[in-house]
């Protein structure tokens, strides 16, 4: 893989010279603007930033941002699951409770609640919010920051999505079990969310795509995710472009392969003869 | 627990000047968003490869990469190179330019996927019966088909206007003061930053649940007159 | 074995039911017939607790079941319900469907559960469709494993809410026939349809219902022969004169 790498990156640059593929660039310090050619050799420098070249500077930001993606989506996923339930249950306390959660973590800005878990509950907490701010390391501190807002965060989402899913099944499911004489629980774990769960696989994988672009969002508290990365790369080495296009390959390729796990997924679980599954 | 609130009264006139800096963004944002939006959605809905390729280009490239992304990308790139091209040598402060054309860009590929959703959601039958009483095409589109669509993509369209005034924050990255960086500077300066991120948070709140319950009442009143 | 004693039942100020009342002794078939709107899905659905009432009582084998301290799920296990667009649970096989409730409600092991199932499937006419799932059944085929999984419970009673209404023509009689060999064997039936030729063939008695009232409640033959109410006779003529 490296020596391909090495080789392609190679002839690209001595064919992007020779053709003369210019473009104005203008410097963001108070320089006058230069005239340069797609280098992509630049990939391979060392960054400033770390021990690394470039390219993997990068790449272990998209780790980064990856890592947060999945810590989020698995307290997203339980408490979303959670509250969507709670929407559907009847009565009227339960729902009511669901119902204010979701409007209260969709109506107050993701980044304001980032700043929030951030810099007001650790100075707010008692003993836990001291020893926050001043045993754990920086990097920690802004990645379990980030988890639970962008957890808490995207669960108000994930909440609506199962409570449209368990509602598009119908009263007719619920009845049917609950005739049987399963008790509600045994419902929904056994009738309910077994289904649901599946009609929902497309809008739940655009979900963990919409969490996984969120996570720059991190960015603003220090946690050096991929667009950061891409930004200082790009301030770092001048190489504008060229960092912000690798930038936007990595998002878009992480987007394909998730899409990709996404379909697998759904084959995997599809029933026959329904929804188009296996026959 | 003691909180300390007094900062704020004296603060709400710069804080004010941070809202209407949000309340900009989010207007343009819609306006340009939507009206982009839509020429994308016809592009990828018109029988020309060419348009509708393009369309789906934009479309897929903004909706899988950042905004925050897209605002340093816009911040550190574009903008410095255009102006750079219209007004070589100067410097101009450029932030706002810049936070109002990647919003506008960005929300853009947004409102098109729900623009093009609603048109697709009218049935393939009143295109038919236009074209039957031998309208062309552009006819049927602007006097049946995106009528009826409107009315259906018009709560959508509000849903994601109030997302974007939430995303309007993050203009916090190219250093634009925005209402809720001017509550975070007015908090660094005081002293009672948490009281400041407190309370910007619950003029969010309110203002953004107020608007979320009015497009509801809006959406139930559309979907009675449709039936 | 079912009493229903003065129900009535109100959604906000529409009363969908007005002081209903009948008996339903063990072994009868009872057919409730009428036009939409009347009310016998919510009533036949208040049976088994799936829809709640206001006023009035409804006993089955001597239990309430708007009594706080009743167990519902255990009367619901004890009495059959057969729904208009089946329900089957679709994640699951068939045999599954019907194993289930059997093994998760009634804590039967599963070998028995199996053997049951097998048994009711023959019983239904589908032994071979064990392995399929609903979506790859035809709706009168689903319809007949609704009926099984409703039987497996060893139920006392068996209520069927609109069973043939949502079959194409030609399914309809393969569901009826399991139906009337059902009622053939003894079991107390509740049943709400629009098939006169199945109330005529096995039923001991018709219930007509109309803007949620019981408006007749007779005998088989002096329903049919000899209704007393107008309401009654205008319905009958209108339904059989097809």
């Amino acid at each position: 893989m490296g020596p391909l790498l090495h080789i392609s990156v190679g002839a690209f640059t001595v064919w992007s010279q020779a053709n003369h593929f210019s473009l104005l660039t203008s410097h963001f310090s108070s320089k006058t603007a230069l005239i340069a050619a797609f280098d992509f050799s630049v990939f391979l420098r060392p960054s400033p930033e770390s021990a690394l070249n470039n390219l993997s500077y990068l790449l272990v930001g998209l780790g980064w941002s990856l890592l947060l993606a999945l810590t989020s989506w698995v307290v997203a996923f339980v408490i979303g699951s959670a509250i969507g339930v709670m929407r559907t249950l009847p009565g009227r306390f339960l729902p009511s409770i669901g119902a204010c959660y979701v409007e209260l973590f969709r109506n107050i800005p993701l980044l304001v609640q980032l700043f929030i878990w951030f810099f007001v509950i650790p100075d707010m907490t008692p003993i836990l919010g001291d020893w926050f701010k001043r045993q754990v390391p920086p990097i920690w501190q802004e990645f379990i920051a980030g988890t639970a807002c962008l957890g808490l965060f995207t669960a108000a989402r994930i909440a609506e999505q199962v409570r449209a899913g368990i509602g598009s099944l119908g009263a007719g499911q619920i009845g049917a079990g609950l005739a049987l004489g399963l008790k509600r629980r045994q419902v929904y774990l056994l009738v309910l969310l077994p289904v649901a769960y599946r009609i929902l696989i497309p809008t739940l994988t655009s979900e963990f795509l919409n969490l996984i672009k969120n996570t720059a969002v991190a960015s603003t508290i220090g946690y050096v995710e991929l667009a950061q990365r891409s930004a200082s790369m790009a301030e770092t080495t001048s190489r504008v472009y060229e960092a912000f296009a690798a930038g936007t390959l990595l998002y878009a390729v992480l987007n394909l392969l998730v899409m990709a796990l996404a379909r697998g997924l759904e084959r995997f679980t599809s029933l026959p003869g329904f929804l188009g599954g296996r026959r | 627990m003691f909180f300390d609130w007094s900062a704020i009264p004296g603060a709400l006139p710069i804080l004010w000047q941070g809202m209407i800096v949000t309340l900009q963004i989010t207007l343009v944002g819609v306006l340009v968003g939507v009206l982009l939006g839509t020429l994308l959605a016809l592009f990828r809905l018109s029988p020309s490869r060419l348009l509708s390729w393009f369309s789906a280009t934009y479309v897929t490239i903004f909706r899988s990469i950042p905004l925050v992304m897209v605002l340093f990308w816009f911040h550190l790139v574009l903008i410095p190179l255009i102006v750079g091209l219209l007004f070589p040598g100067q410097r101009l402060e450029l932030r706002f330019i810049t936070a109002l054309t990647a919003f506008s860009l960005f929300e853009a590929s947004y409102y098109a996927e729900i623009i093009r959703a609603g048109i697709l959601s009218v049935t393939k039958g009143q295109l038919s019966a236009g074209l039957a009483l031998g309208m062309n095409r552009g006819q049927v589109m602007r006097l049946v088909i995106l009528p009826q669509a409107l009315r259906r993509m018009v709560p959508l369209l509000l849903t994601q206007a109030i997302i974007l005034f939430q995303d309007s924050t993050l203009v916090y990255v190219i250093n634009l003061d925005d209402f809720f960086r001017k509550a975070y500077n007015v908090g660094n300066t005081v002293g009672t930053l948490n009281e400041l991120i407190l309370f910007a948070g619950a003029v969010y709140l309110v203002i953004c649940t107020l608007a979320s319950g009015c497009v509801r009442q809006l959406h139930r009143k559309l979907t009675v007159l449709a039936r | 074995m079912i009493s229903i004693r003065n129900v009535s039942k109100w959604y906000g100020e529409f009363q969908a039911l007005k002081k209903c009342s009948t008996e339903v002794d063990k072994g009868e078939v009872v057919v409730i017939c009428g036009p939409s709107g009347s009310g016998k899905s919510t009533l036949i659905k208040c049976v088994n607790g799936l829809e709640s009432f206001q006023e009035g009582e409804i006993l089955v084998d001597g239990i309430s079941v708007t009594d706080r301290k009743t167990d519902l799920p255990k009367l619901r296990s004890r009495v059959g319900m057969v729904f208009q667009h089946f329900e089957l649970f679709p994640h699951l096989s068939i045999l599954d469907n019907i194993t289930l409730a059997q093994c998760r409600v009634l804590g039967r092991s599963k070998k028995k559960a199996v053997e049951k199932a097998v048994q009711l499937l023959q019983m239904v006419g589908l032994a071979e469709q064990q392995p399929k799932f609903p979506a790859q059944l035809s709706g009168g085929q689903q319809q007949r494993v609704a009926i099984a999984r409703a039987l497996a419970m060893d139920p006392i009673a068996m209520l069927f809410d609109e069973p043939t209404s949502a079959l194409d023509p030609e399914m309809i009689n393969e569901v009826l026939d399991v139906m009337v060999n059902l009622a053939q064997s003894g079991m107390t039936m509740l049943v709400v349809t629009h098939e006169m030729g199945f109330a005529k063939k096995v039923a001991d008695r018709v219930i007509f219902m109309d803007r949620g009232e019981v408006v007749e409640d007779q005998p088989k033959h002096t329903f049919f022969e000899n209704p007393e109410t107008e309401r009654a006779r205008q319905f009958l003529s209108k339904i059989l004169t097809h």
